[in-house]
C-alpha cells in the first residue's frame, strides 16, 4: 500500500492491533433519520467500541445495498438530506470522538460535486477517506490525484471473485485498509459468514495488504469473533441500521457494545 | 417546431469530423470518448470480463455466427422488410419515408436480435439462468422467449407500477415459463428494475448471466448489444440502395437506452451524406421537467456502470424520468450516443408525448400499421425532418428518410385508447358494450352503466 501521508484509518486499526484485537468498523447512513440524529448515532458508535466509522451517503440507486439500508437511505433523502450534509456529520462525530471517520459513497454524487471539491471539503471536516463500492481503481484516476492532494484514505473493495491480478492491483491502489467483501451479494444480515471471507483476506494479505477488514453479512458477536480471528477489522452495517431504526441511538450504543465483545483475538482462540 | 435553428451548425461539425476523422464504426469500448467504462462493484468485474472474453471469441467463431444467422432467419424472421410509407410521406413535407420493419420480428420488436445473441453467449459460458430488466415488457418477453428456446431459467425484474400497467405482458412472460419479480424500490420503474437485476447478478453470478436489454451499462454491454443489433442498419442500407439506388438523406430512431437506434445508425456512421437523428422522449414537454430527454437536458454522470448523459439533480441523485412510453422512460442513455452527440455526428432532439401520439395515430390511419409508442417518437421526428429537408426543394420526393419502426403497438393499445379518449369511465372501450350486446341504435350508446352488468354475463 501507498502511504505518503499518515493514514487515519491505518492508525485506528493499528491502535486496536496494539490492544490485541481486531478493529470494529460501524456503518450508518448520514441523515438517517435526520442529520442531527445521525451525528448522535455516530458518536454512540464510537463511545461504545467502534474504532472506525463509515458514514454512508444516501443515494438514489444503491445497487450494493439490501432492503434495510435502502429503506433507511430512501427515508433520509425524503427527509431532505443533501450531499453536503455529510461533511457536517463527519465534522460532528470527529469533533466529539477519536474514531477515524470515513465516508462510504457511490461515485456519482462525488463526480457531481467535483472530485477535488468533495475531497477538499471531506478533509476539512476531518474525514479519514472514502470507501467506494462502485468505483474500481481502473476508473479512479481523478480520485488518486485528489486523495493524494488532501491526504485521504482510498478504500477499494476486493471480492471472492477478484482474480489474482485484480486483487494485487487493488491492494496496491488502496490506502488505509482493503475492504474484503465476505460473500457475493449485497448488504444485509445473514445467519452465517461465508467461508469465502477467510480466503479473500488471506489472499489480500498475501498480496501485501497490511490491513484487511471484512464486511457484508456481519451482524452479531459470533460473526465478529469468527472474523476477528483472521482479519484486521470487522465491518458491521445493516444490523446497526436496523438497531437505529427500531431502538434509536441507545440501541446503536448497546449493539456496538455487544459486538465489540467479540473483537479480542484471545476470545476467538478460546 | 419544424425548424431547429442549431441543426445547421451541428451538421457542419459532423461533416468536418467525417472528412478528416477515422471511421466511427466498430467502436469496441470500454470508452466512447470520455463516456462508457466500468463503474461497477469489484464483485462483478470478473463476470464482465467473462462476458467480454466469451463475446470476443464468439465473434471470431464461424459456428457462432452461423448459429445466430440461422436463428435470425428461421426463428425471428429476418431480414425485416423496408416498407415505403407512401401515404404517411405526404405528411412529412413529401419526403419519401421508408420504415425499417423491426415490428415484424418474432415477439414484435428489435429486442429479439440482442436476446438471441446474449442467450447463446450464456450457453457458451455454461450459465443455466438468465435475468433481465424490463420497462414495458418487450425486453422481458424477448428474454423469456430466448430462454424458453434455449432451455434456460429466466427471471425478469419489472417495476411494480409497470407490472400493473402491462399486466398482459406479465402474463406473456409467465406463459413462456419466466418468473416475473415486481420491483417495489425507488420509483418502481425501469431504472429500479435494473438496480434489482444488478443485486441479483452480484448474488448469483456463478450460474447467472445478466441479459441487459439496451446498449448501456458497463463494458462490454454497450458495444456488445450494438453488435447484435447492427443487422438492422446493414439490412436497411442494402435495402434502400436496392429500392432507391442511393443512400438516404436522413435516418431516424427513438432513443431510450438507444439499442434500436445504435443498431440502425452503425451502418451509416461513415456515410457523410447521411444525416442521423435520435429522438428522445420529451414527455409532457422538456420545459415541464417531466421528460426522459437525457442527452438534450442531462449532464454527464455515472449510472448502472457507464458514464453518460444523465438526468440528475445538483447532488448527483438520479431524477425520475417521465414518458408515455415505458420503453423510453429511462434517465440515462447508452454511452456511444453521448459520444456521437458530443462530436456532432448524430443530432438528438426531444419529441413530446403529444407529438408521438399524433404520429402514432397518423401511421395507423395512413399505412394500416399500429406502431409501438416508442417508435412513434421516431415517426414524429421523421415528420419534422421531412419538412426540414424538403424546404425549398422543387421535388420533395427526392428526399428519402429511413425510420426505424422498432416495435409494434399491440402492447400499447390500452394506453392509446385512454390517450385518444376511447374509454368510458369504467375503462371499457366506448361503444363496445352496447354495439356488441344490444345493437339497438345510436341513441342508447350514451347510457352504458346498466347495460354493462348484463354484458359481463354474456
Amino acid at each position: 500500500m501507498n502511504e505518503p501521508t499518515p493514514s487515519k484509518s491505518a492508525a485506528a486499526i493499528d491502535k486496536a492491533r496494539a490492544d490485541g484485537r481486531a478493529a470494529l468498523v460501524g456503518y450508518l447512513p448520514a441523515g438517517y433519520p435526520t442529520v442531527k440524529e445521525s451525528i448522535e448515532a455516530g458518536i454512540a458508535l464510537a463511545r461504545n467500541g467502534a474504532d472506525l466509522i463509515e458514514i454512508g451517503i444516501p443515494y438514489s440507486d444503491p445497487v450494493m445495498d439490501g432492503p434495510v439500508i435502502q429503506a433507511a437511505t430512501t427515508e433520509a433523502i425524503s427527509n431532505g438530506f443533501r450531499v453536503a450534509d455529510v461533511f457536517d456529520v463527519v465534522a460532528g462525530i470527529t469533533a466529539a470522538t477519536d474514531a477515524a471517520v470515513l465516508v462510504m459513497t457511490y461515485w456519482n454524487p462525488v463526480m457531481r460535486m467535483g472530485v477535488d471539491e468533495f475531497s477538499r471539503r471531506l478533509a476539512e471536516a476531518g474525514g479519514a477517506g472514502l470507501i467506494t463500492p462502485d468505483l474500481v481503481p481502473d476508473e479512479a484516476a481523478e480520485w488518486f490525484e485528489a486523495s493524494d492532494r488532501y491526504g485521504l484514505d482510498r478504500v477499494f473493495l476486493v471480492a471472492p471473485s477478484s482474480t489474482p491480478e485484480r486483487l494485487d492491483m487493488t491492494v496496491k491502489a488502496s490506502r488505509g485498509f482493503v475492504y474484503a467483501v465476505s460473500i457475493m451479494g449485497v448488504t444485509g444480515t445473514r445467519t452465517s459468514v461465508s467461508s469465502a471471507a477467510e480466503e479473500v483476506v488471506a489472499r489480500a494479505h498475501a498480496a501485501g495488504a497490511e490491513r484487511v477488514c471484512v464486511g457484508l453479512g456481519v451482524s452479531n458477536p459470533d460473526h465478529v469473533r469468527e472474523i476477528a480471528a483472521y482479519a484486521d477489522g470487522v465491518i458491521v452495517g445493516t444490523a446497526l441500521v436496523a438497531a437505529l431504526r427500531d431502538g434509536g441511538v441507545e440501541a446503536v450504543g448497546q449493539l456496538t457494545k455487544n459486538l465489540s465483545a467479540g473483537l479480542g483475538r484471545a476470545a476467538a482462540e478460546a | 417546431m419544424v425548424d431547429a435553428p442549431t441543426a445547421g451548425s451541428e451538421e457542419n461539425a459532423a461533416d468536418a469530423f467525417l472528412q478528416g476523422g477515422p471511421s466511427l464504426r466498430n467502436a469496441s469500448g470500454p470508452y466512447f470518448g470520455s463516456y462508457g467504462g466500468r463503474w461497477m462493484p469489484e464483485s462483478l468485474i470478473a463476470a464482465l470480463d467473462e462476458v467480454q472474453d466469451t463475446f470476443e471469441k464468439a465473434k471470431a467463431d464461424p459456428d457462432f455466427i452461423a448459429e445466430l444467422k440461422d436463428l435470425n432467419k428461421n426463428y425471428s424472421g429476418r431480414p425485416s422488410l423496408l416498407t415505403e410509407a407512401k401515404r404517411f410521406s405526404a405528411h412529412a413535407g413529401g419526403a419519401r419515408i421508408f420504415l425499417k420493419r423491426e415490428d415484424l420480428n418474432h415477439t414484435g420488436s428489435h429486442k429479439i436480435n440482442n436476446v438471441l445473441g446474449q442467450a447463446l453467449l450464456a450457453k457458451r459460458m455454461g450459465k443455466t439462468r438468465v435475468i433481465a430488466e424490463t420497462g414495458a415488457g418487450q425486453h422481458g418477453v424477448a428474454s423469456a422467449t430466448a430462454a424458453a428456446l434455449l432451455g434456460l431459467e429466466c427471471v425478469v425484474y419489472m417495476g411494480a407500477e409497470d407490472c400493473r400497467r402491462q399486466a398482459l405482458n406479465v402474463a406473456r412472460m409467465q406463459l413462456l415459463g419466466a418468473t416475473v419479480v415486481p420491483v417495489t424500490n425507488g420509483s418502481q420503474t425501469l431504472k429500479d428494475a435494473i438496480n434489482d437485476a444488478l443485486r441479483d447478478w452480484v448474488s448469483n453470478v456463478e450460474d447467472t448471466h445478466y441479459l441487459l436489454g439496451t446498449a448501456a451499462g458497463a463494458h462490454p454491454f454497450p458495444a456488445m448489444v450494438r453488435y447484435f443489433h447492427e443487422v438492422i442498419g446493414e439490412e436497411a442500407r442494402s435495402q434502400i440502395l436496392e429500392q432507391t439506388g442511393k443512400l438516404p438523406d436522413a435516418i431516424c430512431a427513438c432513443i431510450g437506452g438507444g439499442s434500436n437506434a445504435i443498431g440502425l445508425f452503425h451502418a451509416f456512421l461513415d456515410d457523410a451524406s447521411v444525416k442521423i437523428y435520435g429522438f428522445e422522449a420529451g414527455g409532457e414537454g422538456v420545459e415541464t421537467g417531466r421528460h426522459a430527454a437525457a442527452i438534450s437536458l442531462g449532464r454527464p454522470g455515472v449510472l448502472h456502470g457507464a458514464r453518460s448523459y444523465l438526468m440528475q439533480d445538483e447532488d448527483g441523485q438520479t431524477i425520475e424520468s417521465h414518458s408515455i412510453s415505458a420503453g423510453l422512460d429511462y434517465p440515462s442513455v447508452g454511452p456511444e450516443h453521448s459520444y456521437l452527440a458530443d462530436i456532432g455526428r448524430v443530432t438528438y432532439e426531444a419529441v413530446t408525448d403529444t407529438e408521438a401520439m399524433d404520429a402514432f395515430s397518423l401511421l395507423c390511419r395512413t399505412e394500416g400499421i399500429i406502431p409501438a409508442i416508442e417508435s412513434s417518437h421516431a415517426l414524429a421526428g421523421a415528420i419534422k425532418i421531412g419538412h426540414r429537408l424538403t424546404e425549398g426543394k422543387d421535388d420533395p420526393s427526392e428526399v428519402t428518410v429511413i425510420v426505424n419502426l422498432s416495435g409494434r403497438g399491440d402492447k400499447d393499445v390500452e394506453t392509446a385508447a385512454a390517450w385518444f379518449n376511447m374509454l368510458d369511465e369504467e375503462g371499457h372501450v366506448k361503444g363496445t358494450t352496447l354495439s356488441t350486446r344490444k345493437p339497438k341504435g345510436p341513441s342508447e350508446r350514451a347510457s352504458g352503466a346498466s347495460a354493462d352488468e348484463n354484458e359481463d354475463q354474456n
